[in-house]
């Protein structure tokens, strides 16, 4: 017995190792569900004797690199910087514009008691490690607990998503990327608003599961979160369709391009906390949605001051929502009166025609707007006396006659104007 | 002078100072880590930690301080990804059992030898991990002849490099 048991030492021993390690990887496939906790205190052995190393040598890398490009080697930056500011200015011109179409978004949203999400905090971090394998898409960041960092949270940069927090550290969190086969975000499709499921694969792709085969995708449609998988808040960007072909049992396989560039990652954003509330309009500063739609139209020569009294009467009538339902853009008495001396401004889903109101004839145009429903609305844009006046709770019908008079309209006071 | 035939007798068995047993892994463990921020295919190729299992197993030439020193490496390296721990511990567990056996008998000093083990112990650790991977933890894996012998070559190319430099660590027995 004794010499079989020497002449096979080796190979018992062996096998003795692979067992436990066999056994070990047993117990924790089958407490899958919180295997990565069970194991974090083995783990931060090995993390922690390797991150110090990888932050010293990220810190050497940002200061040797910064004193380079930040000193010496300038060349260009007089044309780049020449080059971002004409983008600043086209972008000045484009947030006008976007701020204007999300106060309107906003409104809706308070009209239909939807609740929003906010990214309320968020905590700037550095890559300063990955698995080092194929197998496991993490990489390291270098902020951890001693932050505020939480398991499950929320990690993405400036152009889209790049995964979630799985493992926390003092001073090191790990971060599943969404290529990883075992990760999963809610996604859905931006124009044909399908939903589906995000998921990595084996070889570090990025698919959209659970799109019906029968639905059309178009390659290069952009694919935002859903929100439904209670980590990202919804709308950000996740990247755009690059495949499309038919998967199995009746699902479309979706191959996506991510937007933020998952091979090279150097900072990013860990989203600390999130807020849900109601969405709310803003009551002091009211604007019509036809107001904004008048200021990027062209104006109308000035006219002399109306009698205010007769306006302030029907004004504000509007400002309470409609029972009939989404007032956004349907006409007021007061909507009426600004149809007179301004543009048409029957768009934003007003039902209401209104022929010519370009006609200088402020009664003319006031007789000749018909129906009057509940207006919303908020705006950055000041109100006239007139308005902030008497400010009758009963919805202004077609019934109701429109003054006579009507007051000149304040310019627009956002830059995209009449023009 | 190296060894250039298999006799028992002659086989020269070689030691490490500790700096250097938990030195280098631990280096070839953070320089696999760091690396593939830099260059993205970098993990998809190289497997540093296999290629010093290996070259720590074939000096030593006893294969239960060749499958202890791939237990230890493979189970750290386990412990860096977010899959369960022991997957690579396993796989590099019989790749260090194997090179120390095979380090027993063929010539191992030869660069020529050394760059065909790895090629062939890069083959058997991809296989055990696959296996290992598919049937015990589920994980969705697939097998391609073609990537395996590219990285093997890669991996061997860069490991008769590294077996050089790191012999001038060898202490004889």
């Amino acid at each position: 017995m004794e010499s079989v048991l020497g002449r096979y030492r080796n190979l018992i021993i062996l096998v003795g190792v692979l067992f436990l390690q066999v056994l070990g990887l047993a117990m924790q496939v089958k407490r899958n569900n919180d295997a990565l906790q069970d194991t974090r205190l083995i783990r931060i052995w090995v993390v922690g004797a390797i991150s110090p190393f990888e932050r010293g040598l990220v810190w050497i890398r940002n200061s040797s690199g910064g004193l380079w490009h930040n000193y010496f080697y300038l060349r260009g930056v007089r044309a780049e910087n020449r080059e971002l500011k004409q983008q600043i200015e086209q972008m000045r011109l484009e947030q006008v514009r976007l701020t204007e179409d999300a106060a309107q978004a906003h409104r809706l949203q308070a009209l239909l008691a939807f609740k929003e999400q906010y990214v309320a905090k968020t905590v700037a971090a550095q890559v300063i490690g990955s698995s080092g394998s194929d197998f496991s898409r993490i990489i390291n960041i270098d902020k951890g607990e001693n932050v505020g960092i939480r398991k499950d949270m929320a990690v993405i940069t400036a152009e889209g998503i790049v995964g979630k927090v799985i493992l926390v550290y003092p001073s090191v969190a790990q971060v599943l990327l969404i290529s990883d086969q075992s990760s999963g975000v809610g996604a859905l499709l931006e124009k044909s608003r399908l939903q589906g499921v995000l998921r990595g694969t084996a070889t570090g792709e990025v698919g959209l599961e659970k799109v019906m085969s029968d639905q059309q995708v178009e390659l290069g449609e952009k694919v935002l979160t859903s929100g439904g998988d209670q980590i990202f808040p919804k709308g950000l960007p996740v990247g755009t369709v690059s495949k499309v072909g038919s998967g199995k049992d009746l699902f479309l396989n979706i191959k996506i391009t991510p937007a933020a560039n998952l091979s090279r990652l150097e900072e990013v954003l860990v989203l600390l906390e999130k807020q849900e509330r109601q969405a709310t309009a803003e009551d002091n500063v009211r604007v019509r949605a036809a107001d904004i739609l008048a200021q990027r139209l062209p104006s109308v020569p000035d006219r002399p001051t109306a009698d205010a009294k007769s306006v302030g009467a029907v004004t504000e009538a509007g400002a309470r929502p409609a029972s009939g339902g989404a007032g956004v853009g349907a006409n007021t008495g007061a909507q009426a009166t600004e149809s007179a001396t301004k543009p048409s401004t029957s768009g934003s889903g007003s039902s209401v025609r209104q022929p010519d109101t370009r006609k200088p004839s402020a009664q003319a145009a006031a007789t000749q707007t018909p129906k009057v429903e509940g207006a919303l609305t908020t705006s950055s844009k000041p109100k006239s006396p007139a308005k902030t006046q008497a400010a009758p709770e009963k919805p202004v019908t077609t019934e109701q006659k429109a003054p006579s008079k009507v007051p000149h309209p304040e310019p627009p006071a956002s830059d995209n104007g009449p023009n | 002078m190296p060894i250039t035939y298999t006799s028992g007798e002659q086989v020269e068995v070689y030691r490490f100072s500790i700096p250097v047993t938990v030195g280098v892994p631990l280096l070839a463990l953070f320089i696999q880590d760091f690396l593939p921020l830099r260059f993205p295919g970098f993990a998809k190729y190289v497997d540093l930690p296999l290629l010093v299992t290996i070259f720590f197993a074939m000096a030593r030439r006893s294969p239960i301080a060749g499958l202890f020193t791939g237990a230890f490496i493979g189970l750290a390296q386990d412990m860096l990804g977010h899959n369960p721990i022991g997957i690579y511990g396993i796989a590099k567990t019989v790749v260090g059992y194997g090179a120390s056996s095979l380090g027993v008998k063929l010539d191992v000093e030869n660069a020529g030898a050394r760059f065909l083990v790895t090629v062939g112990f890069y083959i058997v650790h991809s296989a055990v991990y696959f296996t290992v991977a598919r049937a015990l933890v589920n994980m969705s894996q697939s097998w391609s002849w073609g990537q395996g012998i590219v990285a093997g070559l890669v991996n061997a190319f860069i490991g008769v490099f590294m077996y050089f430099v790191l012999d001038r660590f060898k202490q004889r027995t």
